[in-house]
């Protein structure tokens, strides 16, 4: 890995850029859903879902821990570590606690009738949520390893790089919900 | 190997943004596992993917061989099919169910896992590090996890074929509802689900090496290796690389939904199905919605199949031709063009699904635009070899059977993008001889090119020539023998995927034609197996490179050692001067990449 991050400058950082490849290929396959989405909802019997308020919750929940990432990231530019580790702690509460609310949420929603059978919003809303809420455990995955690696390391590692890559993938898994939220609420209605 | 030498820079040490070429390096034993099986190493994982899409490419062929006998000789029984297939061929007649799996796996094998992870996972992971002047991938670590997702994708793949009832038999297109009941077929069982299982980690293995490919392209060439001095073998694998990124999780996404609609009983493409003598409760969906997200990907597909070994075949031709490969720009702007169009053309594929036909007149007028970046290409290659000094090495023989190949099997594609000609020629041979020639042949064959051209560069030996001479001539005669044929069955009306015509009388006429067929398949099979033998053998045996740019290349993947270790480059990455292709310039016969531009001398 190092000979790589050695090799040259003045250059956008190549992790940073996988990352930026990375996102254009998840916004593809959530495009490719979304798309399905609006062909399907012309077809017959077509039902609404009605979203439970659960969701209003986790947005909020969402939307702050993308303001202590992004604060986490400042703080490490400043070197200052202490307030870095803890802000990526609270970022990772905020995580998990959104997939615990998404959780939620869908068992309210199957509770209330909306199940895999029929035709309808329904199944588009649990595959679509359920897909994003990988995707934010898969940064959940990114955020343990680096705190661990912040309390473990033999050597303390200023490298801001991480920091960003990790950031920008949490804004994203952000914005992606803002995009389905606004779709199922604009749309589904 | 007293060429291995390998750059190691210490971990831990390094602050981001430091120069360290060079200056770390020193000879270092690595253990066999982190060298051969777990390898970071860029040039190992290509021959990783190479190897084994090289055993998925027998196994395809194997299937081919297997509906071959059966389309050719359906009277006929072979007892030896009953020793290896067991109950699928009952008294040596292949059980019709066995014959769809066959044609499902040989068209997912072939493909997927031979000419896109075969053949992109080989050279792009060669070539892009080698031919830029990079020490390795942007990310070894992702390319190490792109090979082993592709591994695991092929354990899944391999054990369906295992599955006591059958693998998946509903077409390498896998179209709802027969792919999505269970009770439709005993291949849609648990087949199906393999399949889609397979096709996702397989998936995931691309994405992890397209990101790769075009993080490296775009991030980490060499000082000097400005874009318009890249070789055209790295332009392609870029925009296979962004075609692969864009179509592949629209793919995953409608892999998901199928997977949904066959074990929890959602109905995104299932609507009013009677089957097995009961009604179904799904509604509301429709399976045409699986058939758009199938070939969005799907049409890019046969791009992300074609378009690497239209970059080989530039860079090889132009080498041999001792000559600049004609109209660089107007390369890269075709591949270009085609990289756009490939995305706006997938419904070509849906003619007869009921749309709309202005929509279908849309889709007409891209498709038949796709013809104009296809000409200029092959305008560039056959005037690149014009005049030229032409070394017929093997690989120059390929790469103008290519041409050949790829000429006769494009132009079939012009009748056939006409929806109106389209109707009629649905869904038969004509379609088999149209993308088995301009995809299939020619993509082997552009693929042979590049491993008869790098074989030096991967394992510091020749491939054996006479051999290779075989090689090509059986393979490209077969080709034409097999395929060209099945144009004239297609427009007299043969549909694909029926298993025995001798009900029709008005195709009794073909019997002799498609023994013939199937003769020539099983002839060019085994020729190729003796390729196979060729490979493994001069891997070990084979005559010794004895110097560093067998081929006079300019390109500076010949500047490394002849087995170059883990960095490529001993010492400092070369420094790039000038455009890959200074052939017969100034009355020198070739000018490395790597020699700076003497005053007065014009740039190309």
């Amino acid at each position: 890995m190092d000979i790589v991050s050695a090799q040259q400058d003045n250059k956008v950082h190549p992790h940073k850029f996988i990352l930026w490849v990375a996102i254009a290929s998840i916004i593809m396959m959530f495009a490719g859903l979304t798309s399905a989405y609006i062909v399907k909802s012309g077809q017959a019997n077509w039902q609404d879902v009605r979203l439970p308020n659960t969701f209003w919750y986790s947005t909020a929940v969402l939307l702050i821990s993308s303001l202590t990432i992004q604060v986490a990231y400042r703080a490490i530019k400043q070197r200052e570590m202490t307030q870095y580790r803890s802000l990526l702690i609270v970022t990772l509460v905020l995580g998990i606690a959104f997939v615990v609310l998404q959780g939620i949420g869908f068992s309210w929603l199957w509770a209330h009738g909306v199940h895999f059978d029929g035709a309808g919003a329904g199944q588009f809303l649990y595959i679509l949520f359920g897909l994003h809420a990988l995707h934010v455990v898969g940064g959940i995955i990114a955020l343990i390893i680096i705190i661990l690696k912040q309390y473990t390391g033999k050597t303390r590692s200023y490298n801001t790089v991480q920091a960003e890559v990790m950031s920008t993938y949490w804004h994203f898994v952000d914005f992606l919900w803002l995009y389905l939220l606004v779709f199922f609420v604009w749309i589904g209605k | 190997m007293s060429n291995d030498s390998t750059i190691h820079v210490h971990e831990g040490a390094v602050e981001h943004g430091v120069h360290h070429d060079g200056d770390g390096h020193h000879h270092h034993k690595q253990s066999f596992v982190s060298k051969y099986i777990f390898s970071q190493d860029h040039k190992t994982i290509a021959k990783q993917f190479l190897i084994t899409g090289m055993a998925w490419a027998i196994v395809g062929a194997m299937f081919s061989i297997i509906f071959r006998l059966q389309i050719g000789y359906p009277d006929q029984t072979f007892p030896f099919l009953e020793t290896f297939l067991g109950k699928w061929a009952k008294g040596g007649k292949i059980d019709p169910e066995f014959y769809y799996a066959a044609v499902t796996m040989h068209g997912t094998i072939m493909v997927f896992f031979v000419l896109t992870a075969g053949l992109s996972g080989t050279f792009a992971n060669l070539l892009i590090p080698l031919q830029i002047g990079a020490r390795d991938m942007a990310s070894p670590f992702l390319n190490m996890l792109s090979y082993w997702f592709f591994f695991l994708a092929s354990i899944i793949m391999v054990s369906s074929l295992f599955l006591s009832t059958g693998a998946h038999s509903g077409g390498w297109t896998t179209y709802p509802p027969l792919s999505a009941l269970h009770e439709a077929s005993s291949g849609s069982k648990r087949g199906v689900d393999f399949w889609l299982v397979s096709m996702a980690m397989f998936i995931v293995s691309q994405l992890m090496g397209g990101l790769n490919y075009v993080s490296t392209i775009l991030n980490m060439r060499t000082k000097g290796m400005s874009m318009t001095r890249l070789p055209l073998t790295i332009w392609a694998l870029f925009f296979t690389a962004v075609l692969g990124i864009l179509s592949f999780p629209v793919l995953l996404s409608a892999a998901i939904l199928l997977l949904f609609d066959r074990n929890l009983g959602t109905s995104f493409y299932l609507s009013d199905i009677y089957v097995a003598g009961q009604i179904l409760p799904n509604e509301g969906g429709s399976p045409i919605l699986y058939q758009h997200l199938f070939w969005f990907l799907g049409h890019p597909e046969v791009y992300i199949v074609i378009l690497p070994t239209m970059g080989m075949v530039s860079e090889i031709m132009s080498i041999n031709s001792r000559k600049p490969i004609f109209g660089y720009m107007a390369m890269v702007g075709s591949l270009f063009a085609i990289c756009i169009l490939a995305l706006l053309v997938w419904a070509h594929h849906m003619f007869v699904s009921g749309m709309n036909p202005f929509l279908g007149g849309v889709f007409v007028l891209l498709t038949l635009l796709i013809a104009i970046p296809s000409a200029i290409k092959v305008f560039n290659w056959l005037t690149t070899i014009w005049r030229g000094n032409i070394r017929f090495t093997p690989a120059m023989l390929f790469c103008i059977g290519f041409v050949s190949i790829f000429i006769s099997g494009g132009l079939t594609g012009i009748w056939m993008g006409n929806s109106t000609i389209d109707i009629h020629i649905h869904d038969t041979y004509f379609i088999i001889a149209h993308f088995h020639l301009v995809m299939g042949v020619a993509a082997f064959l552009g693929m042979f090119a590049g491993i008869y051209h790098w074989f030096p560069k991967m394992f510091g030996r020749y491939l054996n020539n006479t051999l290779g001479y075989i090689h090509f001539w059986v393979t490209l005669t077969g080709a034409y023998l097999i395929f060209w044929p099945m144009h004239y069955m297609g427009l007299a009306g043969v549909p694909r995927r029926y298993l025995d015509f001798s009900l029709w009388t008005s195709f009794n006429k073909f019997d002799s034609l498609n023994k013939m067929i199937s003769i020539v398949t099983i002839i060019v099979f085994f020729v190729n197996l003796m390729f196979v033998f060729n490979f493994f053998y001069s891997i070990f045996k084979g005559r010794k490179v004895r110097t560093t740019n067998p081929w006079d290349a300019t390109t500076l993947e010949w500047t490394t050692p002849i087995n170059p270790g883990h960095g490529n480059w001993v010492g400092e990455i070369p420094e790039v001067h000038r455009w890959a292709y200074d052939y017969g310039k100034d009355g020198r016969d070739f000018i490395a990449q790597t020699e700076p531009v003497k005053p007065g001398e014009t740039g190309h």
